[in-house]
């Protein structure tokens, strides 16, 4: 029987409900033992949420006289204990920004063998799913190791409930920083802005959008939905829209469940970053446009008439 | 300063894949490059040394034919380059992370080692911590802001939700790069020339002491991601349109 951790990822003290996906693919892994491991927020509050998607032991982690936030190198070193002191037999969390950086400074430190990105995930034949050549190829990778390191997509695995009566817990590590990088601050720029891997629902806009301004028209959309906005590379080097809000190559990999592309014409590398996302729309004027080939659902029209009238008509029927 | 950028030799992200055997793919009849990421760290290299005097040196892990992007490395301002061979299309990143950590000691001294965030074709993003916790010195990837200070590397990222981080990291460090961090050059013809002319030292790995059979992850097997067969076209006016597929995503894809 597998004991399975999980690191929790919470975001202004709730859990995200991305972290729901990955108790749900830990529970597929036969009658193991799910414990939920978290690092910020508290483990109290999140005993509920957690406990309803199965977690049967929900952990608070601590460093010895230290304060886990600041400092990466020590949230890896008290992962390393807890993996150690509960015998383990795998760690699953999020490939989110902050997920893939600490899985891989904790594989590094522990020399175990990590899969970030992962799709899917086997236990019984130690293997993983995931994207290889920029999402063009499914790579099934072996896991050598003594415990298995896997970073799942977020939203790339489903969540269903499985209630269960999480028991709580606290477990302080005795551990060092090495001091080498310190956290000098943490800024948020834009509070209500939901984070574009994360997302369910992403409405992208493409070149044709003209300008910095015109994404209004996709935010009010998008936010109908609950969901971010996204650009092209195009849009990005044209300076209508931040880095941070590229999809594609060179920029995000995202898997929503509704993906929704304005005026994009469906470039290899922008494919590379949303290609797995559950429904993909596109909307553009050209009937020609490869993005036809490769989505769900199409309607040839200018995305400034369609989307103010998709905008409408979602405020109608939601 | 003596800097490092550790530059993969990719499958052109516009390429397409031909899946060969189990795992394996016909990298004959398909087109390389630099990884894309590790431009930004060939970049950053070169205007430090520009800056503040040195070398830089490229050092790649990958087959003969790598050599070229280290060539392309050599056009943008990179000094000298080390090419370890293998002979195998992948190698677990724990075996790539200890080829380029004992070349690199061999060599010489760093005070910065550059690399992409992640490489595009294997899409593991995590050599680079390994290959600083080799070598016991601190890492911090995906920055896209830096600046050098006494001792130190002020550097910032992004950490998601519209956040940034800001990190103090004492050098010698491993750093990942990323979109933003600069605007890599283009190099001109006469770089290009002057680039066939700068030394590229090559090794098997087998000549570093390294072992290929000792790898902690093996790709089993490749298929191609299945495409999508086509759109379904929404016709009728906008309004129509539009309904149409409001009615599709609530009622049968039930996603919104």
């Amino acid at each position: 029987m597998a004991t399975i951790g999980i690191l929790i990822e919470t975001e202004d003290g709730n859990v995200k409900d991305t972290n729901f996906g990955v108790l749900t693919a830990a529970r597929g892994q036969g009658d193991g033992t799910i414990i939920a491991l978290m690092m910020d927020g508290s483990a109290d509050g999140a005993k509920d949420a957690l406990g309803k998607y199965g977690a049967q032991k929900v952990v608070q982690l601590s460093a010895d006289g230290a304060d886990l936030s600041t400092s990466h190198d020590l949230k890896a070193r008290t992962l390393a204990a807890a993996i150690e002191h509960y015998s383990l037999d795998a760690l699953l969390g999020l490939a989110s920004a902050q997920g893939r950086d600490i899985f891989a400074r904790l594989a590094a430190f522990m020399n175990l063998p990590l899969a970030s990105d992962c799709m899917a995930v086997d236990m019984a034949a130690k293997t993983v799913k995931k994207s290889h050549f920029s999402g063009k190829a499914f790579a099934t990778i072996k896991m050598l190791g003594k415990v298995m390191l896997c970073a799942i997509r977020p939203n790339a695995i489903d969540a269903v409930e499985a209630p269960a009566d999480a028991a709580m817990e606290s477990f302080a590590a005795s551990v060092q920083d090495p001091g080498l990088v310190k956290v000098v601050e943490v800024k948020k720029e834009a509070a209500d802005e939901v984070d574009l891997t994360e997302a369910g629902v992403i409405v992208t806009g493409g070149r044709p959008i003209a300008s910095a301004d015109n994404y209004k028209i996709l935010d009010e959309c998008a936010k109908l939905l609950g969901g971010a906005i996204g650009a092209s590379r195009a849009a990005v080097d044209a300076g209508f829209a931040p880095h941070a809000m590229q999809v594609g190559q060179t920029g995000k990999t995202v898997s929503p469940r509704l993906y929704i592309g304005c005026g994009l014409s469906g470039s290899v590398q922008h494919f590379a970053g949303m290609k797995t996302s559950k429904v993909i729309v596109a909307i553009n004027t050209d009937k020609d446009a490869p993005i036809f080939e490769k989505c769900d659902y199409g309607i040839i029209g200018d995305l400034f008439d369609v989307v103010p009238v998709l905008t409408e008509v979602l405020k109608e029927k939601l | 300063m003596q800097i490092y950028v550790c530059v993969k030799h990719v499958p052109d992200t516009a390429a397409n894949i031909k899946i060969v055997g189990e795992n394996g793919f016909d990298d004959a009849g398909c087109k390389f490059i630099a990884n894309p990421y590790d431009e930004y760290a060939v970049e950053q290299a070169v205007q430090l040394v520009e800056k503040n005097g040195g070398e830089v040196i490229v050092v790649t892990v990958g087959k003969a034919v790598a050599a070229a992007t280290i060539r392309a490395a050599m056009a943008m301002g990179a000094h000298r380059g080390i090419l370890i061979t293998v002979d195998s299309q992948f190698l677990d990143s724990q075996t790539t992370a200890q080829a380029l950590k004992v070349a690199i000691e061999q060599d010489g001294k760093p005070d910065i080692i550059f690399t992409g965030k992640g490489a595009v074709d294997s899409e593991g993003f995590q050599t680079l911590y390994r290959l600083a916790a080799g070598m016991n010195l601190p890492v911090v990837n995906e920055i896209n802001k830096m600046e050098l200070g006494e001792g130190k590397a002020t550097v910032g990222h992004e950490i998601g939700g519209g956040a940034r981080e800001v990190l103090d990291v004492s050098l010698p460090c491993v750093l990942g790069t990323t979109k933003g961090l600069n605007e890599p050059r283009y190099p001109k013809f006469p770089d290009i020339m002057k680039a066939k002319k700068k030394e590229i030292k090559q090794i098997t790995i087998a000549d570093l002491g390294i072992s290929v059979d000792g790898a902690q992850s093996e790709l089993e097997k490749l298929e191609k991601t299945p495409d999508r067969s086509g759109a379904k076209m929404l016709e009728g006016d906008v309004r129509q349109a539009v309904e149409e597929l409001v009615n599709i995503l609530k009622e049968e894809e039930k996603v919104i």
